[in-house]
């Protein structure tokens, strides 16, 4: 478990670092992508990722910038991306909101909400009717369970007994409402009940934690042949999209974030690794290759070549 | 000789047995109405995991679709009208059709969608939409509309090998045109129209259920002297504009009969595409028919009212060529009407 500890401290650290990155640079305007941060949930995306095989595949949505970097942990590609540079993974066609990565089993991302999540479950029709053991999870916030397609693909899932993960980064706010305003029952977990699915829930910034329960869902899929709902808690530590904080607009107190702050995922993970023996010089040299790392992909990003303006016509169908 | 129902039948079915990706599924397809018969035996043959029946959550099951296409499968929805088929317009609109574009031109959605264009017997506004126009308005989908038996097997196991999302837009009423269909398997290119007519006077260009109709015009036109030209397009996008334009060219005239709404339809695209490629040759202005611009009634006399027929093309032929009205007393119009009694 050291050495998983140690795994998941470098993914969180790389995505906060990352994110950190694109605040350092983003009032550059080079970037011309809208942000939508995933700074305070990097424990779930990790924890759920390390308990995933690496050839199982995941789906996100706009806010996936942690689910991309603990799936594929480069960043090259990524910031080439966010740069609009024909060295990204769509030669800047797609950029913050629609990351994928087919190779590392990262299908896609989309800025619809819930809409990824429908395409999951035929991912996971494929895999089992292709018999090729993979699973599915789909990443999706809590407003997704607002939308009919959200409950249509509930259904259907648990009804053909799909092979797939509902991983819910529940922040309480659909962009700024929270869900007392929008919903007329009091617990999405007991109407997830009564479908036929395995219900769990955790509230917690400490991965190994989300790569316990996630170990655990699979095992109950595994066992029971069930699809499951995670419904993960965190909070969004800056605006719906943007780089900034938002408590001045008044629809969140400071208080609440300051509350989840003292449990930030990033740096309890980091205590925990001094608490099983890992040396603070090994935590620098982990923590500097992964800045090297990344200053070298900004140099790259910044440094890559615009696509040709042809680029625009290629890619809306696949010959052949 | 078979039918056109047969024909799609037939293409699903071989593509069945020779790709074991390929699977079929919506709501009622394996039921015992096999959707007016299109996919008779394909769950008795192939099993419940390759022809299935889908909850009433079009949305969804489009995902579903583009899911299983991504990772492998071949899918074909079913939609049993097209009006149905709106209901996953935001799977398709953002999320099929900009699928390959998004991921950089990697990855293909082998998907193929079915939906039936209802009409007659009191269909009525929910039950009888065309709207094959809308769905070319988005670049990445590809839309045909087969009008011939032929066409119908030919153009279906074209769109089933095709790395692309394909629609297939399928008449109500062609479900019962019988014709010579070759036995073997075949492609009809996808983007390849054809000429369903010679003539030499005038072009129409006709799509789907509007190629029978301008069969019959072109057939009263010819006891009066004139030698109506027809082209059907086939596939709405992408279109094959170079057959339009070298009959146009031909014959300096073009009718579009569109079995669709008029306004901001494929009738404005082709005139507009026309206007620009035949302009020196045009000897008059390209003119359209279709739908009425009103929701379709259900009362037949209103529903007359609302659908184009081979009456209204021999009219517009007289116009465009400014000809002598002719006396059309004797003829019959809207038969068809006669012979469907619904209730679907």
């Amino acid at each position: 478990m050291k050495q998983t500890n140690v795994e998941m401290y470098r993914r969180m650290y790389l995505i906060r670092k990352a994110e950190e990155t694109i605040q350092t640079y983003y009032a550059q305007d080079e970037m011309k992508t809208p942000m939508h941060m995933s700074m305070g949930e990097e424990a779930i995306v990790t924890g759920v990722v390390q308990a995933l095989n690496p050839e199982d595949q995941v789906l996100g949505t706009y806010r996936s910038h942690a689910l991309y970097l603990a799936k594929t942990g480069e960043t090259d590609i990524f910031f080439a991306e966010m740069y609009g540079k024909a060295t990204g993974m769509a030669q800047g066609k797609s950029g913050s909101m629609h990351l994928s990565s087919p190779d590392h089993g990262l299908l896609c991302c989309s800025a619809i909400v819930a809409s990824s999540i429908p395409i999951a479950m035929g991912a996971a029709y494929a895999n089992k009717y292709l018999k090729n053991g993979k699973r599915v999870a789909v990443f999706f916030g809590d407003g997704a369970t607002d939308e009919g397609v959200f409950w249509e693909t509930v259904n259907f899932a648990c009804l053909k007994r799909l092979p797939m993960l509902f991983v819910c980064e529940d922040n309480g706010f659909a962009v700024h409402t929270r869900r007392e305003h929008r919903h007329g029952f009091s617990s999405l977990n007991k109407v997830l009940a009564n479908f036929d699915c395995n219900v769990f829930e955790e509230k917690s910034t400490d991965p190994a934690v989300i790569f316990e329960t996630t170990r655990k869902a699979l095992a109950a899929m595994e066992q029971n042949g069930r699809p499951c709902f995670l419904r993960l808690h965190y909070y969004r530590y800056l605006e719906h999209v943007g780089i900034n904080e938002d408590f001045e607009a008044e629809y969140r107190p400071r208080h609440e974030y300051l509350e989840w702050r003292e449990v930030d995922p990033i740096a309890m993970q980091r205590k925990k690794l001094a608490a099983i023996g890992y040396l603070p010089e090994q935590v620098r040299v982990l923590e500097q290759g992964v800045d090297e790392q990344i200053a070298r992909s900004i140099d790259f990003a910044s440094g890559s070549p615009y696509a040709d303006a042809c680029e625009l016509h290629k890619g809306v169908f696949i010959c052949g | 000789m078979i039918t056109y129902c047969d024909a799609l039948n037939e293409a699903v079915m071989q593509e069945m047995e020779q790709d074991p990706t390929v699977f079929v599924y919506g709501i009622g397809a394996p039921d015992h109405k096999k959707i007016f018969g299109s996919t008779a035996n394909l769950l008795e043959k192939f099993g419940p995991e390759r022809c299935f029946d889908t909850p009433i959550a079009e949305d969804s099951m489009t995902g579903l679709g583009l899911g299983a296409a991504i990772n492998g499968l071949r899918p074909i929805h079913v939609h049993i009208r097209v009006d149905f088929l709106l209901l996953a317009m935001n799977q398709l609109a953002n999320l099929v059709s900009s699928f390959c574009y998004g991921i950089g031109g990697k990855v293909g959605v082998p998907l193929v969608i079915r939906a039936v264009v209802g009409r007659g017997w009191g269909q009525g506004y929910q039950h009888s939409k065309s709207m094959h126009a809308t769905f070319a308005h988005i670049p990445g989908l590809k839309v045909v509309c087969p009008t011939t038996p032929e066409d119908a097997k030919g153009l279906m196991i074209a769109a089933i090998r095709d790395n692309n999302p394909v629609l297939i837009f399928e008449h109500r009423w062609l479900y019962w045109q019988t014709g010579a269909v070759s036995a073997e398997s075949f492609e009809v290119p996808i983007g390849k129209g054809k000429i369903v007519r010679k003539g030499k006077d005038v072009t129409i260009v006709a799509t789907s259920w509007m190629n029978v109709e301008a069969l019959q015009a072109a057939e009263i036109l010819g006891r009066h002297g004139v030698e109506v030209e027809i082209v059907d397009p086939r596939t709405i996008a992408p279109l094959d504009e170079d057959i339009i334009v070298e009959s146009v060219n031909r014959t300096g005239h073009c009718i579009v009969a569109d079995n669709d709404w008029v306004y901001c339809g494929f009738s404005a695209e082709v005139a507009a595409m026309v206007s620009d490629r035949c302009f020196g040759r045009l000897k008059a202005p390209v003119r359209r028919i279709g739908f009425a611009h009103t929701p379709c009634p259900t009362a037949r006399h209103l529903e007359n009212e609302f659908y184009p027929n081979a009456e209204n093309i021999v009219r517009e032929v007289e116009r465009t060529l400014s000809m002598e009205r002719i006396d059309l007393s004797g003829e019959k119009f809207y038969s068809h009407e006669n012979r469907f009694r619904g209730p679907f």
